[in-house]
């Protein structure tokens, strides 16, 4: 079981280590640098930059080093826990994303949550009346919404709301508390806006976990076991849930680690939609202006909270799965 | 009696034709059965021929625009004009609205102009070296300012149904390039893995494991973001297979070395070891046809997840760039809330995403279920 975590552990930190290394290289790619758009955006505007200016400003941000000596300077950096400066804001990086950061997550975990509370219930009835009337009815939509890219949901919803409610339904404050200080009113605020983007983000992997749930329940509801527990007169409640389901469970667990990569991104795209204020509206900004500390940030905390959900995952596996936990994968 | 009597045999016969089919003629019988993924095929066939003769379809030049007639809503065809049939529509007026001053456009019921099906317009290359001028819709003899907007236009005044015909083209082939990159880089490396195993095969699940964790949107952004500004339609279109398809290749490696790996230890694969077969021959000649209808299965699954984000990352701006038109290029004008509250018609192209997905969907679920009863 020790080793069965430290393994994990050891392959968590491996894959922070790669996703560093891509990220700093997909930053890396474009051709030009932070200096050279920040030359065009200045031409564009207007005003000049001379070419010892942009010397000046190169050496300051470091631009001029070769790249290997710039990836070990910015993972010194970031192992301190500084994580640069926000070219274009002129504001440290953490001050840029900090709340960003903590509502991309909240959004993301109120998906899932979503995404299990719909997805159980509905997997289980499906499971135990198979082809029945609501099962298909729950199927076709659950089609439905696996065809529907998220984005295009949002814009659906927020078309919605505007033509018949009249009402913008996107953001996640109301104008009152969009730059008030947190406070609990706040928080209540954003308890109120949170369903729409939490509903929009999560219907695709509802619809995945739902025939997932389904296929597995179903296929444990054959096994002799199930039979025997009713011959014996068992309640069907408990015939059903007190096993069949707990073991169709497992994949709901093992496929946190790969929803929450799935719904971190997807809500970097029904963001830009719904204009919420999370990550994914400045990271295209940052992509674009080739802002790298601010990109490069972004995609790593991004990448590590994957990370660090699918560790969680695999311990949560561990926990329900005594198969696991016994050392028998 | 002669048909009473004859019903046992149709059965035996039927029995016997089960025994000597082949895998395939198995497959075909089970997937007819399966009337979603038939409806499903049919449909993919449609949105193909559309690919294929995206000109017949469109009856206009689709990046001639006019800003004279921007976001003009679908006109409906008529289909009888005095009790014969005559399709025609009407030609629009441009207006001002009294109250808001804003452009509006009414049906002038004076003005018909006539449709022809199948009738002559603007000269195109069959199959890109067939000169002909036929379009499945044409105006023929009208005006230069009598125009057909079957779905309306954009907000550039360019014809929306001649915009999805070409649209289609794109994206649907875009689903097909990149899940062939997929495929190539897939079955190359799950093969490997499952076939030898060891610490090749334990650096490949890492290498997936890896791609897998990383969220895939800000990765496609970057490496998006990285195509220069001026490359050409073209060399934009292959980036964007290859962005794709880079993530793409982990979910068919993953399918292919589940297979391998259970197909090793079958007694005909030890029995051809055993008689001397090259690895080659046992891998090509007897391992890969047992699985090949898993493959296809996968592939065509894999197609509408693509199809997915190339719309995506289209629609953010990252994708394929005007001029080029795809699904995700015409949806980027309904990013534009109040301008699609006014113009809803700009998410016709939507539709044609969702469709597209569901087919590919059905069609896959089918052939899954065919290839494979016990699963």
């Amino acid at each position: 079981m020790l080793a069965y975590i430290v393994r994990r552990l050891l392959l968590a930190v491996m894959t922070v280590w790669a996703i560093s290394v891509l990220s700093f290289m997909i930053i890396h790619l474009p051709p030009g640098d932070y200096v050279t758009s920040y030359i065009a955006s200045m031409s564009a505007s207007g005003s000049a930059v001379s070419e010892g200016e942009a010397q000046a400003l190169r050496q300051q941000l470091g631009l001029d080093q070769p790249i290997t000596i710039q990836y070990l300077k910015w993972m010194g950096l970031m192992l301190q826990g500084n994580f640069g400066m926000a070219m274009e804001w002129g504001r440290p990086v953490s001050d840029v994303i900090g709340d960003r950061l903590t509502l991309t997550m909240v959004i993301s975990v109120a998906a899932i949550i979503f995404t299990w509370g719909i997805a159980l219930p509905i997997g289980i009835y499906s499971a135990v009346y198979p082809y029945s009337f609501l099962d298909y009815v729950f199927t076709f939509i659950g089609f439905i919404g696996l065809a529907i890219p998220g984005f295009l949901l949002a814009l659906v919803v927020m078309y919605v709301g505007f033509a018949w409610f009249g009402a913008n339904v996107g953001g996640l404050f109301s104008p009152d508390f969009a730059e008030a200080p947190w406070s609990l009113e706040k928080i209540w605020d954003l308890t109120k806006h949170l369903p729409i983007p939490a509903i929009v983000l999560g219907v695709a992997g509802t619809a995945q976990l739902i025939r997932i749930m389904r296929s597995n329940l179903l296929d444990e509801l054959r096994k002799p076991y199930v039979m025997t527990a009713r011959a014996r007169g068992l309640s069907e409640y408990r015939v059903v849930m007190r096993y069949p389901v707990r073991v169709a469970l497992n994949p709901f667990v093992s496929t946190i680690g790969y929803l929450l990569p799935y719904v971190v991104s997807g809500s970097i795209i029904v963001s830009l939609v719904l204009s919420l204020p999370t990550v994914g509206p400045l990271l295209l900004k940052a992509l674009i202006a080739q802002d790298m500390f601010l990109a490069g940030t972004i995609i790593l905390l991004l990448g590590v909270m994957t990370v660090i959900g699918t560790f969680i995952s695999d311990l949560l596996l561990m926990w329900v799965d005594p198969r696991i936990r016994f050392g028998r994968e | 009696m002669a048909e009473l009597a004859a019903v046992p045999t149709v059965g035996g016969v039927a029995e016997d034709r089960i025994a000597v089919a082949t895998q395939w003629q198995l497959i075909w019988w089970r997937f007819r059965k399966h009337k979603l993924a038939v409806g499903g095929t049919i449909v993919l066939v449609l949105f193909y021929i559309v690919a294929l003769f995206a000109d017949f379809f469109a009856y206009v030049d689709p990046t001639e625009s006019e800003a004279q007639r921007s976001l003009m809503a679908p006109q409906p065809i008529h289909w009888m004009d005095e009790g014969s049939f005559r399709p025609h529509v009407y030609a629009l007026k441009g207006t001002r609205d009294p109250l808001t001053f804003k452009r509006v456009y009414v049906p002038d019921t004076t003005r018909k102009i006539p449709v022809t099906f199948f009738g002559h317009g603007e000269p195109w290359l069959l199959l890109g070296f067939i000169p002909t001028d036929r379009h499945l819709i044409a105006l023929e003899g009208a005006k230069p300012s009598e125009a057909l907007f079957l779905l309306g236009t954009d907000t550039h005044g360019r014809d929306l149904w001649s915009r999805l015909m070409y649209a289609t083209r794109t994206s649907m082939t875009i689903g097909l390039v990149s899940v062939a990159l997929s495929l190539v880089l897939g079955v190359v490396l799950g093969g490997i893995s499952g076939y030898f195993g060891g610490p090749i095969d334990t650096a490949i699940q890492r290498v997936i494991e890896i791609l897998r964790s990383i969220p895939t949107i800000p990765l496609w952004m970057g490496l998006a973001a990285a195509l220069p500004a001026d490359w050409s339609v073209v060399q934009v279109y292959f980036a964007i297979t290859i962005i794709i398809s880079l993530i793409g290749w982990t979910e068919l490696a993953r399918v292919v070395r589940g297979r391998f790996i259970s197909l090793k230890q079958e007694d005909f694969v030890m029995a051809a070891e055993l008689l001397g077969c090259s690895k080659s021959r046992i891998i090509f000649r007897h391992m890969v046809p047992s699985f090949i209808s898993h493959i296809i299965a996968a592939t065509t699954l894999a197609i509408p997840a693509i199809i997915i984000s190339e719309t995506s990352l289209s629609f953010l701006g990252l994708g394929l760039r005007p001029p080029a038109i795809s699904w995700g290029v015409l949806l980027q004008d309904a990013q534009n809330i109040q301008a699609l509250v006014i113009s809803p018609w700009l998410l016709f192209p939507s539709i044609a995403v969702i469709v597209a997905v569901l087919a590919f969907n059905f069609m896959g679920d089918g052939i899954r279920d065919a290839a494979d009863p016990y699963l």
